[in-house]
């Protein structure tokens, strides 16, 4: 799960980590109520997708009648395919250093790595790139976690020695979102040194495992319904299909994510593109395929729809029954064409033909056969 | 011969008496793999499958000298499961629960590197399959060949795919590895790659990957010069860019991860990536 900025400061502020005064608006009156609170403030667009600052999402105000029209301008935009549904109202900071501390999963070394770097802000990535010794890195034990000298040696390599004191115990603090809350990503970037020399989150990220929510379910609870993306994806979560949006006309349905992944390149291939990346999963049953059809055709922009099945031991004449049943209960008129293969794969072709639903040989074959149909 | 198992290979199922793992141990057998017994904490002293069961995997290694498990209980439990077959000196652990929580597989690796003998495979993978001599895992047996062919891949259903591809060609396989999808996994691309090499049966080899991370980068690299002939093919070429949110995951992969890079390595050791899986074969030569 994504948590927004401000969900992301509240975990942090529960481990010790100072953030500034901050408060959320979910309009523009609340937003200059808020700076009437704080002071100055920065009007910062809660989306669980970063770039926000270069699409116009954070704004500064000075006064309360500033955020007000700030907060008017930034709730409802579109940032990156999520539309903003709240702002965040941060008291300005008075600046000295910008520091970079994160820490995410390396698949390479299968670790968890964390990061220190005395150049952060905006431009870290490009950083990483030209100077990747300006970035201090440790793989922490994962059972033990980071020990002392090892932090130590850390803040001293990124050349932040003199702040030894205070980095290591933010970075202490920071890294409890792993063991606590099955954090796989975490950044604050800026981690901003105050003139007064105080150590502040600036920005706050931070993402946790969804396959560990058995764990944190109050994480869930608390954070989960103010997210809210792509109607398509909120339904298919919500009809717990794997889901993902995309902006072409062909829906496809697939099992397995590695063959759904490969159907949309085919569909590429043969001169479309597709409308969604749909993963129905082993079995193939009649009830997901209707769950996921009804999905599909929710979209105005689908044209028509390919089901790429490879069935080992599931068996094809099933799903085709399946299929021949989900397309007539939904009443659904656009192109259909379905690549079967398994078990009785054959009796599944026919079963199809005879419901007027194109079978197609391989995937290949099949994406061509629906981005013709949808071209005639 | 074959790599990882063969018809000697003992094998054990944990989580035998669950649906899953009855079922797919009867599967097992089914196509001849040494099936010696299964693991379910409680229901020790009994049977299924036709094999006994035992509380511990200890214990089922002492009654039967097995040295291979696959793995079927659910996600809270099998990293705990994929470190009790460690402990107990199982070579080869094939671990096919989908869902395990990413910091736990990271303590599991960390575990793992006290027990240099042991071979964790996935998790979240469709096991293994050496045709003519067993299988571990899910794989469907009769869509397999004996054969020369090599075949290693991240995914399941594009497995099953490039397999009825190559079996309908004539190809059949030597033996069959899904290393599975999640981001912390046990065996890599590199390390199939070069247990191929060593096998004299293998000739040819074909590498199923897709995007992210960069593991297929770094097999690539071995590729360079080696004595099988080998084609790659490369899913989620069209996927777009993940919606990111921090700058951690760009600072640690850089370019890396994108099929982009990914075909660009194979291509620069001479290896042809294949665009369909039908085309797996035409390259393969």
């Amino acid at each position: 799960m994504k948590l927004l900025e401000y969900q992301a400061k509240e975990v942090l502020a529960s481990f010790g980590i100072a953030i500034p005064p901050g408060k959320v608006a979910k309009t523009p009156a609340e937003a200059a109520a808020a700076a009437r609170e704080i002071g100055p403030v920065a009007v910062k667009a809660q989306v669980p997708v970063g770039g926000r600052g270069k699409a116009g999402g954070i704004k500064l105000a000075r006064t309360p009648e500033e955020a007000e029209q700030a907060a008017a301008q930034i709730i409802g935009m579109d940032i990156k395919g999520f539309k903003v549904p709240l702002v965040y109202c941060e008291g300005a900071l008075d600046i000295a250093q910008e520091i970079y501390l994160g820490f995410t999963v390396d698949r390479d070394t299968r670790a968890n790595i964390l990061m220190l770097s005395a150049r952060g802000g905006m431009d870290i990535e490009a950083v990483a790139e030209e100077a990747p010794e300006s970035i201090a890195k440790l793989y922490p034990n994962p059972w033990r976690g980071p020990l002392a000298f090892e932090l130590r040696r850390l803040v001293f390599e990124a050349g932040l020695g003199t702040l030894a004191g205070p980095l290591t115990k933010v970075i202490k603090q920071l890294y409890r979102a792993i063991p606590e809350q099955d954090a796989i990503t975490a950044e604050i970037n800026p981690l901003v040194v105050t003139g007064a020399g105080e150590v502040v989150a600036g920005d706050a990220k931070l993402e946790t495992d969804e396959n560990a929510a058995f764990r944190h379910q109050d994480l869930e609870a608390r954070y989960s319904e103010v997210l809210e993306g792509d109607p398509y994806e909120v339904e298919a979560k919500k009809r717990a299909l794997t889901y993902v949006s995309l902006d072409g006309e062909i829906g496809v349905i697939g099992n397995g994510a590695g063959l759904c992944m490969g159907t949309l390149d085919l569909v590429q291939r043969a001169g479309s593109r597709a409308a969604n990346f749909c993963d129905i999963g082993g079995g193939a049953k009649a009830e997901t395929v209707q769950n996921a059809l009804q999905v599909i055709l929710m979209n105005p922009r689908v044209k028509g729809v390919l089901i790429n099945v490879f069935g080992g031991i599931t068996r094809a004449d099933e799903v085709a029954r399946g299929v021949v049943e989900a397309r007539r209960n939904l009443g659904m008129k656009l192109p259909l064409v379905v690549r079967l293969s398994g078990t009785n794969e054959d009796e599944g072709k026919r079963i199809l033909r005879e419901n007027g639903i194109e079978p197609g040989d391989n995937g290949w074959e099949a994406a061509q056969k629906i981005v013709a149909m949808t071209r005639s | 011969m074959s790599i990882l198992l063969d018809a000697e290979s003992k094998v054990i199922v944990q989580g035998i008496t669950g649906r899953e793992g009855g079922f797919h141990a009867e599967r097992m057998r089914e196509m001849g793999t040494r099936l010696v017994g299964g693991v379910s904490p409680g229901k020790g002293g009994g049977t299924a499958v036709g094999v006994p069961v035992f509380d511990t995997v200890a214990e089922a290694v002492i009654a039967t000298g097995a040295t291979a498990t696959g793995i079927f209980v659910p996600p809270p439990f099998a990293p705990d499961a994929i470190m009790e077959a460690a402990d107990a000196g199982i070579e080869l652990i094939v671990c096919i629960t989908e869902g395990i929580a990413i910091q736990d597989m990271i303590r599991v690796k960390d575990y793992l590197k006290g027990f240099p003998d042991a071979r964790l495979l996935g998790p979240n993978c469709p096991g293994l399959l050496t045709p003519g001599a067993g299988k571990i895992g899910i794989i469907p047996a009769q869509i397999a060949t004996p054969g020369s062919v090599g075949l290693v891949s991240r995914s399941g259903t594009l497995t099953y795919e490039a397999m009825a591809v190559l079996s309908r060609a004539g190809r059949g396989q030597s033996t069959v590895v899904g290393i599975g999808g999640d981001p912390v996994l046990g065996l890599s691309f590199s390390d199939v790659v070069g247990l191929f090499e060593s096998d004299p049966q293998t000739t040819h080899l074909v590498l199923i990957g897709e995007i992210g991370g960069s593991d297929e980068e770094r097999a690539a690299e071995l590729l360079a010069g080696s004595r099988l002939k080998t084609v790659a093919f490369i899913s989620g070429r069209t996927a777009p860019e993940g919606k990111r949110m921090g700058h951690a995951g760009a600072i640690v992969s850089g370019n890396k991860g994108t099929a982009k890079s990914k075909v660009e390595a194979f291509e620069r050791v001479g290896v042809p990536v294949a665009e369909t899986t039908d085309q797996i074969v035409e390259l393969l030569g």
